[in-house]
Order: structure tokens, then sequence, then C-alpha cells
């Protein structure tokens, strides 16, 4: 029999007073006899709508009957037949708009709870079988480079080095992993797992170069020309900050959150060994709905600023932010000012930022994104006390690959144009995918961009 | 692994280093910066490629050991490696149908002032050097410097070498003598690079500055870097490091330049050194 229960197995979690403090690892996962209840829930529908609501379609009835049983090895093999990173997309992607959106279980009741359990069964996989490295399969002789290194760029190395070829990631930063290890913070994906997703590439004979900015260093076509690479996959995502262009936007105390981000996360400057600094504030604006903003925010908590506030042009329900993430937010401290738009962020005197003035809003009919547009309200500013101000509204693609290709095309937000069905660009044998084509999306769909192209690179070069 | 092939110390606080790096060393070009991090605690830090080698596959730093992160790649021996050089990052310098250029260099400026002056005289381009020190015992680069120059002027601000003066007094009497120059590059402290932006206005000079605000990746990522030039924010990562010193927020620059310095005085005083276990 099922278990008939409405609610999903709760997930042990530090207290929000004590963890408002560390960047260790929020939800701390559950126990195998947790995640057999909760597996339990799963009514194994004939029509499995979850898996429709599931980017990379992995076979969650079939992984969950699995972990009913017991038999975590086996749900392990089920899911990494199609998700690579399931330690990953278990703890980032926004369930509950993709497959516990689709659950039947969700109709009368909470979904069951699939992110966990692809979780539980990803960290048990490591827990007992993290040491063994995968073979190194038998080489087909072709070359194939990847642009990038975040989620599109490992998902797409894997299946491409699955297969046999020489596959190459040239990346940027010192260190591989992209919005996995400079942008999603320690306390929500511990960079061990990305670590240890990178070595396993590794061992399947996936070279990671570092510190090669391609566009720069090299360009795509002396990839092709003079390298010998046989065929490209461009995943270098949207990296590239906006700002709102208000007064005031270059005082001392004012950061992209990418770099407030990256200072923290990839350069660890809240550890006092590191040398990377960052402002000590008491008072921190973050202005966005995204979970870049509630990362940001929940950072700026825990180095310590008395005050933390979300600043927020649209209502709560309209925020991009994953539930979880805003629910843990809100636990841990973090005041949320909603239809409030900053106008001009305010000078001490001597180049320091004192304050963000705001405007209220209020919503009116809906834009073309279908979501309703502010409206601001007249006479309605007001300041808030703050001394320091993280924009995080959004990023785009950077310029730097496009701008040395030719012929490869792009929309108009910068966006590289692709065939839908095979991620191929307007250049034949560079494929891409993940932020570079989408815009900022999630991890999720970004992975599944990596995995479509690699099947399609794979067609293109055995008939080549 | 980056390893150093040489190291010389130009004088007291300026050290060069000669770094292997096949693929920057291919493709660097004057005016471009690269990102080093000496260890797996370092902070990323830009410093302007000063000259290359692209058959030995080198690249040579030159740079004042002012913080901390500068006086851990000073520590640095021959022989020894440092994790992190990315680069070539930024845009090449324009230099359009010059004929006639003054670059200018204040102190450890000179360094990035002597790649741009080298590769002018290379293009056969009459170049004035005109380079200022604060005394004689800091002076650094002047046999390279007159190597490339038609003229080599050197002032000090005590007279102890060379004029007495600032660089700005000599490029405005050589100006005000008839020398009609196509541009001015000037590549030194902030407000050394503000003052020749404001001498060069009135005769409507072009002047191209090198800025340098604080960074992180270097690659267009974070905008901390970012200045306002001509009322626009502009990356200095990528749109940069030049840029028109006519319109240049220079003040704006040295304010954001100041964020980390209670940090850095902070660190100055109780920072532990992790190669000597010794307080720096």
């Amino acid at each position: 029999m099922p278990n008939m229960n409405t609610t999903k197995m709760k997930m042990p979690e530090q207290a929000p007073d004590i963890r408002n403090k560390n960047f260790e690892e929020v939800a701390l996962g559950y126990t195998e006899q947790m995640a057999i209840e909760e597996a339990q829930r799963c009514l194994n529908c004939k029509h499995k709508p979850c898996v429709s609501g599931c980017p990379v379609n992995v076979r969650i009835p079939e992984f969950i009957a699995e972990v009913a049983k017991g038999e975590f090895l086996k749900a392990y093999e089920v899911i990494t037949t199609t998700n690579a990173l399931p330690a990953v997309c278990g703890r980032v992607c926004p369930q509950e708009s993709q497959c516990e959106a689709k659950c039947v279980r969700g109709v009368k009741g909470e979904p069951v709870a699939i992110g966990r359990l692809e979780r539980f069964v990803a960290d048990w996989y490591m827990e007992h079988h993290g040491n063994i490295m995968p073979q190194k399969p038998a080489s087909n002789g072709k070359k194939v480079a990847i642009i990038g290194s975040g989620p599109s760029g490992l998902a797409c190395a894997g299946d491409l080095a699955k297969l046999g070829y020489d596959v190459t990631i040239f990346e940027a930063f010192h260190t591989a992993g992209g919005v996995l290890v400079y942008g999603i913070p320690e306390f929500r994906l511990p960079k061990a797992i990305v670590q240890k997703e990178i070595d396993k590439l590794s061992a399947m004979g996936v070279n990671v170069m570092t510190n090669m900015v391609i566009g720069k260093v090299l360009s795509i076509d002396e990839l092709l020309e003079d390298m010998d690479f046989h065929a490209i996959f461009i995943g270098s995502g949207a990296g590239l900050p906006s700002f709102m262009g208000i007064e005031g936007e270059a005082l001392v105390g004012v950061y992209s959150a990418n770099e407030y981000l990256t200072r923290i996360n990839l350069m660890k400057s809240y550890i006092e060994q590191y040398d990377t600094p960052i402002k000590k504030s008491k008072a921190v604006a973050v202005v966005g709905g995204g979970n870049v903003a509630m990362d940001a925010a929940r950072c700026a908590k825990r180095l310590g600023a008395e005050h933390v506030y979300i600043v927020y042009r649209r209502s709560e329900v309209e925020m991009p932010a994953r539930l979880e993430e805003i629910h843990h937010a809100k636990e841990e401290g973090i005041a949320f000012h909603f239809l409030r738009n900053p106008v001009k962020i305010l000078n001490d005197g001597t180049g320091k930022v004192c304050g963000i003035e705001c405007q209220v809003m209020e919503l009116g009919e809906p834009d073309a994104s279908g979501r309703r547009r502010p409206i601001a309200v007249e006479g309605s500013n007001y300041v808030l006390d703050v001394d320091t101000v993280v924009m995080s509204i959004g990023t785009s693609p950077n310029p730097l690959i496009r701008s040395t290709t030719e012929g490869l095309e792009t929309n108009k937000k910068g966006c590289l144009i692709v065939n839908e069905d095979t991620n191929e660009t307007t250049r034949q044998g560079i494929y891409a995918g993940g932020d570079a084509v989408t815009g900022a999306a999630t991890v999720i769909l970004a992975m599944g961009a990596g995995k479509k192209a690699a099947k399609s690179i794979d067609e293109y070069l055995k008939n080549a | 692994m980056f390893k150093i092939v040489s190291k010389k110390e130009l004088n007291e606080a300026v050290t060069m280093l000669e770094i292997e790096a096949p693929f920057v060393a291919k493709k660097a070009k004057a005016g471009q910066f690269i990102i080093f991090r000496v260890d797996e605690y370092s902070e990323r830090v830009p410093l302007t490629i000063a000259d290359y080698d692209r058959e030995k596959g080198t690249v040579t730093v030159i740079f004042q050991k002012v913080g901390l992160s500068t006086k851990l790649l000073g520590a640095k021996k021959e022989g020894e490696s440092i994790t992190d050089f990315v680069g070539p990052l930024g845009v090449a310098t324009d230099y359009e149908n010059f004929k006639k250029v003054a670059v200018i260099g204040g102190g450890v400026g000179c360094a990035i002032a002597y790649p741009q002056a080298k590769a002018l005289h290379k293009m056969g381009v009459e170049v004035d050097v005109i380079v200022g020190f604060r005394n004689k015992d800091i002076v650094i680069l002047e046999d390279e410097m007159k190597a490339v120059s038609t003229n080599y002027y050197l002032t000090t601000d005590d007279g102890s070498y060379g004029e007495k003066g600032f660089v700005t007094d000599k490029l405005k009497s050589l100006i005000e003598a008839g020398n009609n120059y196509d541009a001015v590059i000037a590549i030194g402290p902030i407000p050394m690079m503000k003052f020749v932006s404001i001498a060069t206005k009135p005769y409507d000079i072009k002047t191209i500055v090198s800025l340098n605000p604080i960074m992180i990746d270097g690659t267009g990522m974070c905008g901390g870097c970012r200045v306002t030039v001509g009322g626009k924010i502009k990356f200095a990562c990528v749109d940069g490091p030049d840029f028109d010193g006519h319109k240049v927020d220079f003040d704006e620059l040295m304010n954001r330049n100041s964020i980390y310095k209670e940090r850095e005085a902070e660190e100055a005083q109780t920072h532990i050194c992790r190669l000597t276990g010794e307080k720096r």
C-alpha cells in the first residue's frame, strides 16, 4: 500500500539562527528510512506526468520504486541513464515548476518530494560508491572542444566522452564548474560535489584546461583549424551582468551579484585564510527576485550584516526564485520589500553608499512575459538606510565569443541562434546550449541542452 | 602551473618576472593585460603585459610590491611557479595612423608605457618618451626606454636626477615648443593620468590612458572594474583598459579603487605570511 500522507517527508535542516552564521549546507538530506517512506508516497502512475515535467526526462517512477524497495544502487543507475548530475539537480532544480508541478499527489496535498529523493540517491551513491571512478572508454579518434565548464558543458562533455570522443573543456576561470562554483553558494550546493563530478569526467579522459579565455587566447576558428577539433560546443553561459543605469551605481558599496557571489563562492572571501576581500556591511539591499538575489542576500547575512533587504519590483507570487530558497531566506531573517523599485543610490558625501531611494509600485496589466507589469506610485518614494547594494536584475551572454567568430548569429539579446532540433548554431559543426542560447535560465535546462547537443555532435561526426 | 623563467629587481619596490605562458605569449599585444593568482588562497590580480617573447613562449610583467598579492608574487624565486596566469585580456591599444606620439610613464607605469613605446617605435612612429619618478633611486627601464624612443625626457619630483618637476610640466613645454603630437599615451598613477588629460585638452590632442580599476575575473562577468567614460558605464577589462583620457571620470575611479583600503591596511598589520609564518 502506498503511503497516503498528504505532506512530504520533512527534510532535516540546520536551524535558521545557526545556519545564517555559517556557510555549511542548510538542508541535510534524508536518511535511508525517510527516503523509503517518502518513496512510498509515489503512486507509480502509468502515464507518468512527472517525467514530462523534467527537462532531461529522468525515469522518475522507476527510480522511486527502487528507492521504496531499498535498492538505492539500482535507483542511481536508473537516474543516471538520463541525468549526469543528480546530486546537483536534486539540490538546485526548481522542482515546484518542473517534475513536482506535474505530480498527481500534488492535486490533494503536497507532491512527492522527487528532488529530495534524487538528491538522496545521488548522495547515497557518493557515500558508498563515490570512489569508484568510471572507466575511460575506447577512443574513436575524434576531437571535440567544449567552451565553458558550467552545467551544459559538463553534461555535453560527459555524454561525448562515454561515446569515445576525445573531449577538451576550455574554462576561463581557474576552477571548473561555472555557476556551480562561482554562483551557487556552498550552503546550497557543496563544492565538493561539483569537484567529484569533474573528477569523474577526468577519469573518463576529459581534459579540462582552465585559464583559457576563448575569444582571447584562442578563437573558435583556431580551435577548428589549428588544433584539429572536429566539432565545438559553446556553453559559455550568460555571465554579463546588467545594471539599472540609476544615479549612484558607481559608488563604493555597489556590487553586481556576479561580483559579490564570485568573491564569496569562488574566491572564498568569507574564509580568513583566503586573500580576496569583501566589504563588511551593516545593512544590505539586494535588488531583484531570482535565485541569484536570494543567494546574494543569504550570503550577506552570513557575512554578518544586521539588516538584509530584498527589493523586488513585483509581488511575491511573481518571484522567479525557487520556493524553498525564498522560504529559507525568510527563516534566516531576510526582509522582503515587494513592489518596490530603486530610483537612486545615495552618496554619504565621501563616495560611499549610505542609502537606496525606492518607490512603491503597483501591478498593472500583464506584459509580454505574461507577468503583470509594475507601475510606479507617484510621490511614494522612501529611503532604506544601507551601506551596500547588490544588483541582481539579470545577466546576458558575454559578447566575447560571438564578436570574435564570424558567421555566428545571435538574436537581439545577444543569445546564440541554434536549430532547436539539433542545437547547431548558424555555423556547421559548432553547437551551443544553456544560457548562451536561452539567456539566464536553470541548471537542468542547460544540462538538457548539453545532452541534446552531444547527441547531435555524435550524429554529425559519425556521418562526417 | 606557470613557471618563473627569470627574475630581476628593478629597484627596491619594483620587480620584473618573465613567466612561461606559451598561449598568452602567442597572442599578447601592447595594451593588454593578464590576471595572476599566486596560490590556491590568493586573489586574482591584473597586471599589464610589459613584454613577450612568442618564440620562447614567455610573458614579462613588471610590478610594484604594494600589497599582499604583489608581495607574494615578488617573493617567488626563479624556477618556482604560480598557479594561475590568464590572458591576454582587454583590447590592444589602437595606434590608428600616428606619426608622432608622446608616451608618458609615471613611476612603475613606465613598465606599461614601455611596450607601447616599443610597439610604436617598431612601426616607425616618432616617439617622445617622458618619464617621471619621485627621485633618482626609483628610476626604472632607462636604457630600455631610450632604445625605443626618438627623444627621452626624464623628470624627478625632487630634481635628484634628470629635470626637476612633473611629467605634465615637460609635456606642456614640449607642446608649447611646437611639437605636434598626434596622440599622447599616459600611463601611471590616476592623478598623473588625470592631469595629463587636463593638460592636453586645450590643445585637443588625442589622449589615451590605461586605467587600473579593481578586477576579479577580467573577462566581463562581474563589472567590478566599471568606469564612467563619456557618461557611460564601461567595463575596463573588456572595453579597455585603454580609454580616451578626456572622457574618463578619474575622481570616480579613484574613489572606487579605495573600497578595500581599510582591509588592506589591516592585513598589512596582522596578516600571517604563508611563506614564512611571520607577520607581514
